[in-house]
C-alpha cells in the first residue's frame, strides 16, 4: 500500500498529463465553485458585482493568501503550522513598539521579519531536531508568540504610522478593484507554485507527505525540508503582520487572534488533504477566495454574521468530505487497489 | 455530489471561460452588469439607520440596539443591526466597508479600537455616511458625533446621591474599588472625595480596598472591611465586578440589610441582591436610551438639522432636546438610577 502510493508521486509528468489534471482534478471543482458563487452572488445580490467589492476582498484576504502559500506546502508535508496569527500579532507589535523607538518603519518591517524566521525556525527545530509533532509544538509557540505580543504592548495600540505608507498599502491599480499590495501575492505565489510544482523540491514534499520513511530512504533530505518550510511559514506570516499593521493603523497584540483556523480552513477547503501528500496551490488560491467572496456576498446581502460562519462551515465540511465520499462510492466499483488514488489530484 | 464526476466538471469548466470573460467585463464596468443597482449612495431621501455593536450576542449592545431600533421606527426609517460575532477591529472594517457599498444613510457604532476603523470609516464619511459613535469612542476626527453615556462628575455625584440617602447622611462608608492604578476608578474616587467634605460633613470614608476586578478577590475584601470597620453603614463600589461580589457577600451574612450597598453595577448582575434585599439602588447608565439618542442623533445629522458643531441643537424624541458639546460629543445625561420599581424592565 505504502510503496504503491510513493509510486503514484509523479517523477516528471507530461505537460499533457498535467494539463489534464488541471481541467478534471480537485483543483477545477474548487475554482468552479468559486467561479459560480461569483456568477450568482453577481446577479443576485445588489452592490456585489463592482470592483469595490473586490477591491475589499482582496485586502479582507490578503493575510490569509499570504500564509496559505506556505501552509499549503507544510499540509501537504503532513505537518502543521498553528503559530501563525500568533506570529503575525507578534509581528504587528514589532512593527509598532520598534517604530515607537524611532525606528524607521522599513527598519521596524525588516526587523520583524527576520523575528518571523527566527520563530519559524524555533518551530522548525523542535520538529525536526528535537523530534515533536509539528501539532503539539505549534500550539506551543501559538500560545507563546501570541503572550510575547501582548506582553510587549499590553493592551495599549501602537497607532500613527505614516500616511504614505497606509495609502500605499490600501491603493489599487488605476481603474480597477485589484490592490497594489496583491502583486507582493502575486510574487510569492509564482514563487511558491514554481517551488511545489516544477522542481524536485515540490516533489519531495508531496513524497514527505505521503510516506517520510521512504521519502528518506530514497535519499530525500526531509527533515532539512520541513525546518526551511516552518522558516518560509514564520516569515510570510511576519509580513502579513506588517500588512495587517498598515491596513488598520493599529499595533496590537491581539491582532488576528484566531486567523490560524482561517487560512487552515481554506487551505482545506481548496482541495490539500489534511493527512498530507495531496493538493495543489491554484485550488487553495480558489479556496481562500471562494471562501471570502462568499462572505462578502452574504454580508451584503444582509445575512447576519452568525449564519454566515454557518454557510462558512458548512462549505468547510462539505469540500473536505465530499471528495471523500465520491472517492469511496466509486471505490466501490472498481478494484481495490486502486481506491487510494481515485477522486485524488493524482 | 455530482459536481465532481467528469463530465459535468468539463462543462463547469468550459462555463468558467464565460464566465472568466463577464467577470472581467464587470469588474472593469460596473455599469454593464445588469441587475446591479447603483453602486453606493442612493441618495433617495430614505433614511437608512445601521447599528454596528462590538459583537453581537451582547446583551448591553442588545439593550441599545432595543433602543436604536424604537428611535428608527418613530423617525419612519429603516433600522440594520450588523456585527461581528467576534468584537474584533478587522471584523468591524468588513461591516463599515460593506455598509459604505450598501449607501446607508449613517452608521451608528461602538469601536472595538480608536484608529484600526479610520480608513475605512473616512472612505464612508467620502460617500456621504454619518457616523455616530456610542459606548466606546474612536479618534475624534474619524466620526461625526459622539454620544457620550456619563460624565466622571455625574458618576462621582449619583453614587454618593445614593449612598447618603442609603445611610440618613452620616456614618462610615468605604469604598470597593477596582485595581489601584485604574485611571477612571481613581477620578471618580477623588471626585466622591470633594463632594463628601464639601455637600456630606457627617459621612466619614474610613477606607478604599482593591478588588482588582476580580470576584474572588472583591468578595474577600468585603469581607475584610466588614471585620476591620464594626460601625461600617455603607459601601460604594463603582465596578460592576465589585458590586456583584459584594452584594453576593452581604447577601448570606448577618450584614444584609444593615451596611447599604451602591455602586455601579448591571440589572442582570444585580436583580437578585434587589429582590432579596441586599440592596436598594444602584446605578449604571441606561443603554436603550443612548442608542434611542444615538439614532435621533443620526437622523439629525443626515437631515443637516446639526453639523456637529458645538452648540447645535437637536430634539431627541422622548428624551428632550439635546445640545452638542465641544468635540462633537452630545452627552446623555445624568447616571440612572436603577431600584426594585424598574429593575425588572431591563436584560443586560
Amino acid at each position: 500500500m505504502t510503496v504503491d502510493q510513493v509510486r503514484t508521486v509523479p517523477a516528471a509528468p507530461t505537460t499533457q498529463a498535467r494539463l489534464r489534471k488541471l481541467l478534471l482534478g480537485r483543483d477545477a471543482a474548487i475554482i468552479g465553485l468559486f467561479l459560480v458563487v461569483v456568477l450568482v452572488a453577481s446577479f443576485s445580490v445588489d452592490n456585489f458585482s463592482t470592483s469595490t467589492t473586490w477591491y475589499f476582498l482582496f485586502l479582507d484576504v490578503f493575510p490569509i493568501l499570504l500564509i496559505a502559500l506556505p501552509m499549503t506546502l507544510i499540509i501537504i508535508a503532513a505537518q502543521i503550522d498553528l503559530s501563525v496569527a500568533s506570529m503575525l500579532g507578534l509581528s504587528s507589535v514589532l512593527v509598532g513598539a520598534l517604530y515607537e523607538q524611532g525606528w524607521s518603519l522599513g527598519a521596524a518591517a525588516l526587523a520583524a521579519l527576520v523575528v518571523g524566521a527566527l520563530g519559524g525556525a524555533l518551530n522548525g527545530f523542535l520538529v525536526t531536531v528535537v523530534g515533536l509533532p509539528s501539532l503539539a509544538v505549534t500550539i506551543g509557540t501559538l500560545a507563546l508568540f501570541r503572550g510575547l505580543a501582548v506582553g510587549i504592548l499590553g493592551t495599549r495600540a501602537v497607532t500613527g504610522f505614516p500616511s504614505g505608507a497606509q495609502d500605499l498599502v490600501s491603493a489599487r491599480f488605476a481603474g480597477t478593484g485589484i490592490p497594489v499590495v496583491m502583486a507582493v501575492f502575486v510574487v510569492a505565489a509564482l514563487g511558491f507554485g514554481v517551488v511545489l510544482h516544477a522542481t524536485a523540491t515540490g516533489r519531495l514534499v508531496y513524497a514527505a507527505g505521503l510516506n517520510a520513511e521512504a521519502a528518506r530512504f530514497a535519499g530525500g533530505r526531509v527533515n532539512r525540508l520541513t525546518f526551511w518550510l516552518f522558516v518560509a511559514s514564520g516569515v510570510m506570516s511576519a509580513l502579513a503582520g506588517v500588512y495587517w499593521t498598515l491596513r488598520y493603523g493599529s499595533a496590537r497584540g491581539d491582532n488576528a487572534v484566531g486567523l490560524e483556523l482561517s487560512v487552515v480552513a481554506a487551505v482545506l477547503v481548496g482541495g490539500v488533504s489534511i493527512f498530507g501528500g495531496r493538493g495543489a496551490l491554484p485550488g487553495v488560491i480558489a479556496g481562500v477566495l471562494l471562501i471570502g467572496a462568499l462572505r462578502s456576498a452574504l454580508r451584503l446581502a444582509d445575512v447576519s454574521s452568525d449564519v454566515i460562519n454557518v454557510v462558512t462551515g458548512v462549505l468547510l465540511i462539505a469540500t473536505v468530505v465530499g471528495p471523500g465520499l465520491v472517492a469511496r462510492a466509486r471505490g466501490a466499483t472498481r478494484r481495490p487497489g486502486t481506491r487510494s488514488s481515485v477522486g485524488a489530484v493524482d | 455530489m455530482t459536481w465532481f464526476s467528469r463530465r459535468s466538471l468539463r462543462t463547469a469548466t468550459a462555463a468558467t471561460a464565460l464566465v472568466l470573460a463577464l467577470a472581467a467585463c464587470t469588474s472593469g464596468s460596473p455599469d454593464d452588469s445588469g441587475t446591479s443597482d447603483a453602486a453606493g449612495g442612493d441618495d433617495g431621501g430614505d433614511l437608512s439607520i445601521t447599528f454596528l455593536p462590538k459583537n453581537l450576542g451582547n446583551p448591553y449592545f442588545d439593550t441599545s440596539s432595543k433602543g436604536g431600533a424604537a428611535a428608527v421606527e418613530e423617525l419612519g426609517g429603516t433600522f440594520k443591526e450588523v456585527g461581528p460575532t467576534e468584537p474584533t477591529a478587522d471584523g468591524q472594517v468588513s461591516f463599515i466597508n460593506t455598509l459604505t457599498q450598501q449607501g446607508v444613510s449613517a452608521i451608528v457604532l461602538s469601536a472595538n479600537d480608536t484608529s484600526a476603523l479610520c480608513s475605512s470609516l473616512d472612505s464612508a464619511r467620502e460617500a456621504d455616511i454619518k457616523i455616530v459613535t456610542f459606548d466606546s469612542d474612536v479618534d475624534a476626527e474619524c466620526r461625526d458625533l459622539f454620544i457620550n453615556q456619563a460624565t466622571a462628575e455625574g458618576i462621582a455625584k449619583v453614587q454618593i446621591d445614593l449612598i447618603a440617602e442609603q445611610i440618613g447622611d452620616a456614618g462610615q462608608i468605604a469604598i470597593l474599588s477596582a485595581t489601584a492604578n485604574a485611571t477612571n476608578q481613581n477620578a471618580w474616587i477623588e471626585m466622591m472625595k470633594e463632594d463628601l467634605a464639601a455637600n456630606h460633613p457627617n459621612i466619614e470614608l474610613v477606607d478604599t480596598v482593591y478588588g482588582d476586578d476580580d470576584d474572588q478577590t472583591s468578595f474577600d475584601k468585603t469581607a475584610a472591611l466588614l471585620q476591620s470597620y464594626p460601625e461600617l453603614k455603607g459601601i460604594i463600589s463603582p465596578t460592576t465586578v465589585g458590586i456583584a461580589a459584594a452584594a453576593r457577600y452581604l447577601s448570606t451574612s448577618t450584614f444584609k440589610g444593615k451596611v447599604a450597598l451602591t455602586g455601579l453595577g448591571t440589572p442582570n448582575d444585580m436583580r437578585d441582591y434587589v429582590e432579596d434585599g441586599t440592596v436598594t439602588a444602584f446605578a449604571l447608565w441606561n443603554p436603550e436610551d443612548l442608542g434611542y439618542l444615538a439614532a435621533y442623533a443620526a437622523a439629525a445629522m443626515v437631515d443637516g438639522t446639526i453639523t456637529g458643531a458645538e452648540g447645535d441643537t437637536f430634539e431627541a424624541g422622548k428624551l428632550g432636546d439635546y445640545t452638542v458639546d465641544a468635540d462633537a460629543t452630545v452627552l446623555l445625561g445624568d447616571p440612572y438610577v436603577f431600584d426594585a420599581d424598574n429593575i425588572g424592565d431591563f436584560d443586560f
